[in-house]
């Protein structure tokens, strides 16, 4: 691989015992790439918030992945209940999780907000009962 | 300071890793809330957890940290000593608490 990649990963929902296997294989795939570090560790914080997001509340979802020589985009299409008020889940500290969830130490009100703090460019669209979309942005 | 080190000084058990003991600690970070992990700590961090779940494996191989030490007591389910295993994180563990164990770490980074 030298400059750029185009790929795409399923994710299952409920299933945490997979929970950042899509991640860590994201992460050594840009870590191959001639991308400065920092890019890569906002790219890995990103995509691990998003995979476990899809774990913790989506039936399924696909984790996008393209480089290109100037960014990262990472784009997560998910089937669930989606989010009713995205300006509240966008909150830190904010959080639906269930007690299973928040016992292994998810579901902590966190993740879009990392998620957004690790990207350049940020969008997120939703419908409830059809499911949620990200766009993460970052620049090489 | 490498984990070795750590292992040493703070009578530590390895639970898998031992071969990878030469990784560098620059730093800690104690926490059980996975997603603050993710973005509060740094790499080479030893990371001090009561997490016992395989999930702390992808966190600390993301975060690059140089290992993990679970307190009070709490030992690594199998799948978490298997992945870590794999991924050649230390994973370690203490009797200690975490407030204990991560302000004697802090000590000997900072002497």
């Amino acid at each position: 691989m030298t400059q750029g990649c185009e790929c795409s990963f399923p994710v299952e929902g409920e299933n945490f015992d997979e929970a950042g296997k899509v991640s860590v294989e994201i992460k050594k795939m840009l870590k191959k790439i001639d991308i400065p570090d920092d890019v890569v560790r906002r790219a890995a914080i990103a995509t691990y918030e998003s995979e476990v997001n899809i774990i913790s509340y989506a039936i399924q979802g696909t984790v996008n992945l393209q480089v290109t020589r100037d960014h990262i985009l990472i784009d997560i299409q998910d089937t669930g209940p989606g989010i009713s008020n995205i300006e509240q889940a966008m909150e830190q500290g904010y959080s639906t999780a269930n007690d299973h969830i928040r016992e292994m130490g998810f579901g902590a009100g966190m993740g879009l907000f990392n998620i957004k703090n690790c990207s350049d460019t940020f969008e997120i669209s939703s419908e409830e009962g059809k499911g949620t979309h990200l766009k993460i942005l970052i620049n090489r | 300071m490498d984990m070795a080190f750590l292992v040493e000084k703070l009578g530590l058990t390895v639970r898998c890793g031992g071969d990878r003991l030469d990784r560098e600690v620059s730093g800690g970070y104690a926490g059980d809330l996975l997603s603050n992990v993710m973005a509060g700590s740094k790499s080479g961090d030893v990371w001090v957890t009561c997490q016992a779940h395989q999930n702390i494996v992808a966190v600390s191989v993301l975060k690059e940290h140089a290992g993990i030490i679970l307190t009070q007591g709490r030992e690594p389910d199998k799948n978490t000593i298997e992945r870590a295993s794999q991924e050649g994180i230390p994973l370690l563990v203490t009797e200690l608490s975490g407030f204990e164990i991560a302000g004697r770490i802090y000590n000997l980074l900072h002497p």
